[in-house]
């Protein structure tokens, strides 16, 4: 035995790389260090003389992240089920059209506020459970089912809003997206705080196990007597909900609903942050650190590409490129690879503990 | 027999390594021309691992293989095949869409400049199978069609392409009737005469000792002995396949017998008519606290439909049950728990245990699904009752948070009646409980489901091995073509026969 410390610090660092995410942490430290070498002050955070809240490139990622956080997390309980859901960047859209339609023609109180936000989870889990439906009733793959929704939605979007990017006032819905409680963004507390809400309760109650069931083996979960419908719909509508909060955080930091571009291709994001973080698309065993993970190295990577400049008919391929590399090093395959080339490398002497 | 040439495949000292367990500990093989050899012993013992090592999947940590008295190192499937050994396994690699010569031929194609040769590959595709006794089969018709023993017949026409000197059969008759079990023998004689060495490996002992000319007998990686067939008795192969005598089987044969004499439990589960169209004919059926009624049948004769409509798993269409004599419908598996009857079903990868769930996870699945995910088990009481059936029903090993993935076939068993026990069930409907498992966990497993109707619980048993049925049952109901046709009480004047007379006896219904 060596000191108590050391090697309980190794244990944990050798059990984190473990982890698949493990390789989604290392990309956002990469990143962030290319943003250094250009900008030796990118990491710096200050706080504001004026508002005392803390300003800088990180504190703009974590509130970039907070919507992807949302929907990531949403997507992997779906995906944890065997199935995918792709309306989510349009119940984001929907639920940013109903909440600023509604506070257009509203006062600007703190009432109407959380009628708004109330409203825009409502139909989001109206939505959700059109997906439960064709889903687990209807029995469609989750695909198709959720592509109807994905092109419907947007419509929806345009129809409740009469084809106009509806603008709106309301402070206190403002505050949600733009506001600092002790110096850190609010969306970024409250997407952090929905999300822990999630993961304690599925990993505390038996969901987490009811869900991996019925992803690794729909069959026997079902002679086992899962209920397998049920809880279908209960991961189609958290997802939509998670979305539709997304979508307020989207619409509210800007105030206007942009019927074309709000939520606009955020399900492959999302579903990358699943994927980044280690859950299998195949359904079964899910991870919802690692979607966190995920969500927090695409905000990282999209504004990377901003700040180095990249231009932004390039952003797509630069995007696809480091994703590609980071899907590659988690491979088993490509492991596999660099293990054997490790082990019949000539043997160096390395700094490991001898045992005495 | 004439006296055995050389060798062409011996195996020495061979030790297989996986992560913590040595599969393998210094076995030797020798594999004759013209010999039939099988490989015995309970599931874990290495047989597959032993072949394993012999067709490249597995590499050596020790040992040499000869082929034809000179050392190859045979460490891909490929230098294997090239080496002469053609595996067959268990879930023969066929493609279902393609037909019966392309399957025969796939990679071996002819070929011309453009593309395949398909007239000539047809042809030789004929011809093989031709050579194999099976030229009434249209080389045309695509193979899904076809049943599954017709398929594994495909599969060895398969190997026998490239001319091996070796052909590996791991448990090619496990899904197989008796009459097509017949047919892959004629195939395996015809082959053996032609001077293919074959590796035959099967848990059915009549058929090893219907078709083997010599065995090799393995226990926890090691070699116990080789032995000419014709020279070991069952009874000594048994012995030295467990390490111990099979006084236990006896005794559990003689224990159920007594335990007929007893007056019958209560009535628990009554079926009337239950019906489901294209599946099962009207049959009227009642289970009583505390008896074991085993169903007996040919494969396909329904009695796995019934199961299924006995516990909800298809629904029923026509006909009413009473469930402790309450009128109920049980439209569901996850009814059928609720009113504590619990099937669990003869697919045990795909219908049963969840390969990536934890024993543990596997273990309270069905208790947690029963009461809704809202309400989880508590740590202490799962833990208590993972732990409790792990001792009572003797899982091995003893690892909770292991994959089921990586027990044995009797393990993954006794894992899944654990989940069923774990519902407290007054109606347990066990569906091949003792297919693919070895003969230690067999008889553990009969001892068990022995226990569980003295302990009160209406037991209904299905078997392929009517020995199995016979010796357990309490009753017996016997299925063909998907209706009741008899009933019998178990005693001491009924056997196997009994119920195969029943079932020959049986020919035209009197409409």
């Amino acid at each position: 035995m060596m000191s108590d410390t050391t090697p309980s610090i190794g244990r944990w660092f050798a059990e984190l790389a473990r982890r698949q995410y493990f390789w989604g942490i290392v990309a956002i430290v990469v990143l962030l260090l290319i943003n250094v070498l250009k900008d030796p002050t990118y990491l710096s955070i200050s706080v504001s003389p004026t508002t005392g809240n803390l300003v800088g490139n990180l504190i703009d990622i974590l509130r970039a992240a907070a919507p992807i956080m949302l929907i990531a997390v949403g997507m992997c309980l779906v995906v944890a089920t065997g199935g995918i859901d792709l309306s989510v960047g349009s119940v984001m859209v929907v639920s940013g059209a109903v909440s600023m339609e509604f506070l257009h023609s509203a006062s600007g109180s703190v009432g109407d506020a959380f009628l708004a936000f109330g409203l825009a989870v409502l139909i989001s889990a109206v939505l959700g459970t059109v997906n439960g439906v064709l889903v687990a009733v209807v029995g469609l793959q989750p695909f198709i089912s959720t592509l109807f929704i994905m092109l419907a939605g947007r419509g929806l979007a345009k129809v409740i809003t009469g084809g106009q990017n509806t603008a709106a006032t309301n402070d206190s819905f403002r505050w949600l997206a733009n506001g600092y409680v002790f110096g850190i963004p609010v969306v970024f507390i409250l997407a952090l705080l929905v999300v822990i809400a999630v993961g304690v309760l599925v990993r505390r109650s038996a969901l987490g196990l009811m869900i991996e069931a019925i992803g690794m083996d729909p069959k026997a979960a079902r002679l086992a007597g899962v209920n397998r419908r049920g809880l279908l719909f209960t991961v189609y509508i958290f997802s939509a909900v998670l979305a539709g909060i997304a979508g307020v955080f989207g619409t509210a930091s800007v105030m206007t609903v942009d019927v074309s571009r709000t939520g606009y291709q955020l399900e492959l994001d999302a579903i990358l942050a699943v994927v980044i973080g280690g859950t299998s698309l195949a359904g079964g065993k899910f991870n919802i650190t690692g979607a966190v993970v995920g969500a927090l190295l695409i905000a990282t990577l999209d504004k990377t590409v901003v700040f180095l400049g990249v231009s932004s008919s390039a952003t797509p391929a630069f995007k696809a490129i480091v994703i590609v590399v980071l899907c590659l090093l988690q491979s088993e395959r490509v492991r596999q690879v660099f293990r054997q080339r490790r082990a019949s490398r000539p043997h160096t002497p390395q700094k490991e503990v001898i045992p005495a | 027999m004439t006296p055995a040439p050389a060798p062409v495949v011996e195996m020495t000292g061979i030790t297989v390594a996986f992560p913590g367990v040595l599969a393998l500990d210094d076995v030797d093989l020798r594999l004759f021309p013209g010999e039939v050899h099988a490989i015995m012993g309970e599931n874990g013992a290495g047989k597959s691992t032993l072949v394993k090592a012999l067709t490249g999947a597995y590499q050596l940590e020790r040992g040499e293989i000869r082929i034809d008295g000179v050392v190859r190192r045979l460490t891909t499937p490929v230098e294997s095949a090239a080496a002469g050994i053609a595996p067959v396994y268990q879930d023969s690699h066929l493609v279902p869409n393609l037909s019966v010569a392309e399957n025969v031929m796939l990679g071996n194609e002819t070929r011309r400049r453009f593309g395949i040769n398909w007239t000539a590959t047809r042809r030789r595709a004929a011809d093989m199978l031709g050579q194999l006794g099976l030229d009434d089969l249209d080389p045309r018709v695509r193979l899904s069609v076809l049943p599954p023993a017709i398929q594994q017949l495909v599969a060895i026409a398969r190997a026998m392409v490239g001319a091996p000197r070796v052909l590996v059969l791991d448990e090619p008759t496990s899904s197989l009737e008796p009459d097509e079990v017949d047919r892959l023998f004629a195939v395996v004689r015809r082959l053996r005469d032609r001077g293919v060495a074959i590796v035959f490996i099967s848990h059915f002992l009549e058929q090893v000792y219907a078709i083997s000319d010599r065995m090799t007998v393995l226990r926890n990686g090691r070699r116990e002995g080789e032995y000419l067939t014709k020279r070991l008795d069952r009874a000594d192969l048994i012995s030295k396949m467990i390490g111990k005598d099979i006084a236990g089987l006896q005794a559990l044969g003689s224990q159920r017998q007594s335990h007929l004499h007893e007056p019958l439990g209560g009535e628990v589960y009554r079926a009337a008519s239950l019906a489901r169209r294209g599946q099962m004919e009207p049959i009227d059926l009642t289970l009583h606290r505390g008896e074991i009624v085993g169903l007996a049948g040919l494969r396909g004769s329904g009695r796995t439909e019934l199961a299924y409509l006995m516990s909800g798993a298809e629904r029923a269409d026509s006909g009413a049950l009473w469930i402790d004599g309450r009128r109920s419908t049980i439209a569901t598996p996850r009814a059928g728990l609720r009113h504590r009857v619990a099937m669990s079903s003869e697919n045990r990868r795909v219908e049963g245990v969840i390969e990536d769930l934890s024993v543990r996870d596997n273990i309270v699945l069905a208790l947690q699904a029963l009461r809704g995910w809202a309400r989880p088990i508590t740590r202490e009481e799962r833990d208590d009752l993972v732990d409790s059936y792990i001792e009572g029903l003797g899982i091995r090993p003893a690892a909770p948070d292991t994959p089921v993935r990586y027990l044995s076939g009797g393990a993954q068993q006794k894992v899944l009646l654990a989940r069923w026990l774990a519902t407290r069930p007054r109606v347990l409907i066990l569906d091949e409980p003792t297919r693919g498992v070895d003969i230690a966990a067999k008889l553990d497993i009969q001892r068990r489901v022995a226990q569980l109707a003295r302990d009160g619980v209406a037991v209904v048993f299905i078997s392929s091995e009517l020995e199995e049925v016979v010796r357990l049952s309490d009753r017996i109901v016997v299925l063909k073509d998907r209706e009741k046709i008899g009933e019998i009480t178990n005693g001491p004047g009924v056997t196997v026969d009994t119920i195969v007379e029943l079932i020959a006896a049986d020919h035209e219904p009197s409409e």
